[in-house]
C-alpha cells in the first residue's frame, strides 16, 4: 500500500500534537510502518502549527509535501486555507468552522479573509463542523479537536473500536470519557 | 514509536551512560527529559549553560564512565572552549556531545552547521536518519569513542529530533568503569603536552578515516547506476522518497569521511550528487579529491530540503502543484496571561527601547508591543546595553533597558552584569523572572529549587546574587503591577547608577489550577480600544469597536481590566493565578 499522508494544522495550543499522536498510535495498532513529524519550541506559542502523520508498508520521509496529503484536519479556518495546497486532487479537507485572529489581524495590519469555506469548496472536497460549539454542548470546549477527528475518521479505514482503543491509551486517564464522547459526536455527525 | 530525541535518550541508556548533562535548547531539550526516566541507572542534570555541561561530562569521562552533554547548535558555540581542547585530550570513559541543528530556523537565531564547527575542532561526527538509527548510533558513538580515543559529536536536526518512528529497544549494557590512571600528558593541556597531543589526534583521526571505509555506520545501496547520491541524516529519507531507483552512499559518520568508499562509489555511477542540508561540507571535501560531484549549484544552503525539491533538481520532474493561498501570517505570540506582556506594555508606554535576549520574551520585538530592538545570543542583552552606553554616554541609555529571563540570566547574563558593575555602568537591567525556562517547555534551573531528577535543591536568590556582585539598586516587583512598574522604570532609568529590576511573576503555563475569567460589560464599554494595546490574543475587536474576550483563552491575568478607565471589564469567575 502506498503511504497514507495526513496533516493536522491549527494554532499553537489547539492540541495538534495530541491528535497526531492518536493517529500515529492507531496506525501502529493497524500494523503499519509509521512516521510523524511535530513542532516544538517557539513556533508553538500561538503560531501556525502543522504536524504530519504517514503510515504504510514502508515510510521514508517523516513529512507530507505539497500535493500529497490524503486528509488535512484543520482546527481553524485560516490555517485550512494556508495549507490547502498540500492536498491531493481527491484529498479530503476537514475544517473546524472556527476563527482565531492572528496578531496582524488583531492590530489591523491585515484582514482576515472572508468566505474561506466557500472558496475552499470550489477546489477541494471540504467537510466542515463547528466543533467548538459541539464540544461546548458536551460541557468542555477543549475537546473540540476530538470532534474534528471524529469527522476525519469517517474518511479513514479504521473501525470505531480501533479509534476508541487508541484514544483510551493516548489521552490523560481522567479525560478518556469526555474525549470518547467528543469523538463519537464527530464520527456520527 | 519514539521521538528522535526519545530514541537518543534510549540509546544512551542502552550504551550504559552514567552521566548526562545539558542546558535546554530547541530541538535538543527532550533528550534529557526522556533520559531522566532512567535515573535509577544513571545521573542527569541541567547545568547553567552548555560550557558547564560539557565540562561536567568531560570530568565524568576522565573519571572513567560513559558521559554525554546535549545542546542545540548555538549552545555548541558556548561549549566550544572545552570541546576544542577535549578533542586533544581524548577520552577515558566514552564521551559524546549531542548537538541539534535547526535548518529552517524553527526556533533559533541562526542556521549554522555543526559539522563545520566539529571539523574545526577535529571532532568526529555521527548523524542518524531516523529514530531507530538515533538509538543505534548512540551506542556506536560510545563504542567508537572508546575504541579510537576520540570524543564524538552526535549531530541531529530539528526534523530528526521532532519526528517519531518505530524503534526496537534493547537491554542496557552495564559498562565497567575504566580505571583512572594519572597521565598529565593526556589530561593537562599546557603547551608542551598539547603540542604532542595534536600530533596524536591527527594520527587517530586518520586511523578513524581509514576505518570509516568499512565501518557499518556507512552504507552503500547499489541500485541503478545512472544516478548516485551521497547523503546523510534526514536528507537520506528525501532521497529515498524522490529517487527510489538511485544508488545511494548513506553516510552515518560525516566526519571524517571514508575517502576510499566515496571514490569507489563515485567510479560506479554515471552522475554523482551530494545531497546535504545547510553547508557543502561533504561536497567540498569530495571535490577536493578531484571527484566530480553536483551539489550546491542546484541545491540551497538554506532551510530544510524535501523530496519535491530533489524530484525537481535531480530528476527534472515538472511538478503540477497548486499555488499556496495568500493569507495573513500567523507568527508565534506571547500567551494570554503572559507576565512579559505586562512589562512590555509599560515599556512601550514609556517609549523605551530594549536590548533583548533569547527566550519567549524575544516576541516583544513585534507589534503591537514593539519594545525589543536587539536579539543576538544568550546573555547579550546586558552586555550590548553596556556597549551602547560606553559608545554614546549615560544619557543615551536613559530610554533603554536590557531585558533578560531568569534562566538566560543564570546561563550567561551573570558575567555580563558583573562587567556592568566593574566598568561603572548606569544602565537598567530588567530580569523577567517567570521561575522557569519557558520557551523550551518549562525546565528547572538553578533558581527554581528543583533538579532535573526532581529532587529539591537550593534555589539561588537572584536579588541577593545581584547585590553580592555589587549592584546597589535591586528591586523586585510583580509584573502585573503596571502603575508600580511604570514608576520604578522611570526612577531607575533616570538614575546615574546601575540598577536591576526583577519582575517576579511565574509563567502562566506553570500552574494547572482553574484560572479566573474576565468579560466585557458591553453597556459600559466606550470602545476606546485602550484594553487592546497590549495585544492579548484572547481579545478581539469587531468593526464597530466592541471588544470581546474569548472565554476559552482568557487566563484571568487582569491586565486588560486594569487598563480600562470605565470599569467595563470585570471578573466573572474566581480562580487562582
Amino acid at each position: 500500500m502506498a503511504a497514507k499522508n495526513i496533516m493536522i494544522v491549527g494554532v499553537g495550543g489547539q492540541g495538534t500534537l495530541l491528535t497526531s499522536r492518536i493517529l500515529g498510535g492507531l496506525a501502529i495498532a493497524g500494523g503499519y510502518d509509521v512516521k510523524m513529524s511535530e513542532v516544538h519550541g517557539m513556533a508553538q506559542r500561538g503560531g501556525s502549527v502543522v504536524t504530519f502523520v504517514r503510515y504504510g508498508e514502508n515510510v521514508a520521509e517523516p513529512i507530507v509535501e505539497e500535493g500529497q496529503a490524503d486528509v488535512i484536519i484543520a482546527f481553524e479556518k485560516l490555517e485550512a486555507l494556508r495549507y490547502a495546497h498540500f492536498l491531493k486532487k481527491d484529498g479530503a479537507l476537514i475544517v473546524n468552522d472556527w476563527r482565531i485572529d492572528p496578531m496582524p489581524v488583531v492590530i489591523g495590519a491585515a484582514e482576515y479573509p472572508e468566505h474561506i469555506i466557500e472558496d475552499l469548496r470550489e477546489h477541494y472536497k471540504v467537510y466542515t463542523v463547528n466543533a467548538t460549539e459541539e464540544a461546548k454542548k458536551l460541557g468542555n470546549p477543549k475537546v473540540f479537536n476530538l470532534v474534528v477527528l471524529g469527522i476525519a475518521a469517517q474518511h479513514m479505514d479504521f473501525t470505531e473500536e480501533q479509534w476508541y482503543g487508541v484514544i483510551e491509551r493516548t489521552v490523560p486517564p481522567r479525560t478518556v470519557e469526555i474525549n470518547k464522547k467528543a469523538f463519537q459526536a464527530g464520527y456520527h455527525l | 514509536m519514539m521521538l528522535g530525541n526519545e530514541a537518543i535518550a534510549r540509546g544512551a541508556y542502552e550504551a550504559g551512560v552514567k552521566v548526562s548533562v545539558a542546558y535546554p535548547g530547541t530541538p535538543s531539550t527532550e533528550i534529557s527529559e526522556f533520559l531522566v526516566q532512567y535515573k535509577d541507572d544513571l545521573y542527569c542534570e541541567w547545568s547553567p549553560n552548555e560550557k558547564v555541561a560539557t565540562e561536567v561530562a568531560i570530568g565524568a569521562s576522565v573519571a572513567g564512565v560513559r558521559a554525554m552533554s546535549c545542546m542545540k547548535h548555538v549552545g555548541f558555540n558556548v561549549a566550544a572552549d572545552p570541546a576544542y581542547t577535549v578533542s586533544y585530550m581524548g577520552v577515558n570513559g566514552g564521551l559524546v556531545i549531542v548537538v541539534a541543528d535547526d535548518p529552517g530556523l524553527y526556533s533559533s537565531q541562526n542556521e549554522q552547521d555543526t559539522r563545520m564547527v566539529a571539523r574545526a575542532a577535529k571532532l568526529p561526527v555521527l548523524e542518524p536518519s531516523d529514530s531507530e538509527e538515533a538509538r543505534k548510533f548512540m551506542k556506536m558513538a560510545f563504542e567508537l569513542s572508546e575504541r579510537f580515543d576520540r570524543p564524538f559529536v552526535y549531530r541531529t536536526t530539528t526534523r530528526l529530533a521532532h519526528s517519531q518512528g518505530l524503534v526496537k529497544p534493547e537491554e542496557r549494557e552495564e559498562i565497567e568503569d575504566k580505571p583512572y590512571v594519572k597521565d598529565i600528558r593526556k589530561t593537562v593541556m599546557m603547551p608542551g603536552n598539547a603540542k604532542l597531543r595534536h600530533v596524536e589526534i591527527e594520527k587517530r583521526n586518520l586511523e578513524l578515516a581509514e576505518a570509516a571505509n568499512t565501518l557499518p555506520v556507512n552504507r552503500v545501496e547499489m541500485r541503478d547506476t545512472k544516478v548516485g547520491v551521497i547523503t546523510s541524516g534526514i536528507p537520506y529519507q528525501y532521497v529515498r522518497e524522490a529517487l527510489p531507483d538511485a544508488s545511494v552512499l548513506k553516510l552515518g559518520m560525516v566526519n571524517p569521511l571514508p575517502r576510499k568508499l566515496i571514490e569507489d562509489f563515485a567510479s560506479k555511477v554515471e552522475t554523482l550528487y551530494v545531497v546535504e542540508e545547510l553547508d557543502p561540507v561533504i561536497e567540498e571535501q569530495v571535490r577536493s579529491w578531484g571527484i566530480h560531484a553536483v551539489g550546491k549549484e542546484i541545491f540551497t544552503v538554506q532551510g530544510e530540503y524535501s523530496a519535491n525539491m530533489i524530484r525537481t533538481a535531480i530528476a527534472g520532474e515538472a511538478l503540477d502543484l497548486a499555488a499556496p493561498a495568500q493569507v495573513p501570517v500567523r507568527p508565534p505570540i506571547l500567551c494570554p496571561g503572559c507576565p512579559h506582556r505586562s512589562v512590555y506594555y509599560v515599556l512601550n508606554k514609556l517609549k523605551m527601547h530594549a536590548a533583548g535576549d533569547i527566550g519567549c520574551y524575544t516576541l516583544g520585538a513585534v507589534a503591537p508591543l514593539s519594545v525589543v530592538d536587539t536579539t543576538i545570543c544568550m546573555g547579550a542583552s546586558i552586555s550590548s546595553l553596556h556597549g551602547m552606553e560606553k559608545a554614546k554616554g549615560k544619557d543615551y541609555v536613559k530610554n533603554w533597558v536590557a531585558v533578560i529571563g531568569d534562566s538566560t540570566f543564570l546561563h550567561t547574563g551573570v558575567n555580563s552584569l558583573m562587567n556592568m558593575v566593574y566598568n561603572k555602568s548606569a544602565g537598567t537591567v530588567i530580569i523577567l523572572d517567570n521561575s522557569t525556562t519557558g520557551m523550551t517547555g518549562h525546565q528547572d534551573h538553578a533558581a527554581t529549587g528543583k533538579t532535573l531528577q526532581g529532587d529539591p535543591a537550593y534555589a539561588i536568590h537572584i536579588p541577593t546574587l545581584c547585590r553580592a556582585m555589587g549592584v546597589r539598586h535591586v528591586t523586585e516587583i510583580n509584573a502585573f503591577d503596571i502603575e508600580g512598574l511604570e514608576k520604578l522604570i522611570k526612577e531607575e532609568t533616570a538614575r546615574d547608577e546601575l540598577s536591576v529590576i526583577i519582575t517576579k511573576t511565574p509563567c502562566v503555563l506553570l500552574s494547572k489550577a482553574k484560572k479566573p475569567l474576565y468579560a466585557v460589560r458591553s453597556e459600559m464599554c466606550r470602545k476606546c480600544g485602550m484594553c487592546m494595546k497590549p495585544g492579548c490574543p484572547a481579545m478581539t475587536r469587531s468593526a464597530d469597536g466592541a471588544v470581546h474576550i474569548d472565554d476559552t483563552m482568557c487566563t484571568g491575568c487582569g491586565l486588560c481590566g486594569s487598563l480600562c478607565k470605565f470599569g467595563a471589564i470585570e471578573l466573572v469567575k474566581e480562580g487562582e493565578r
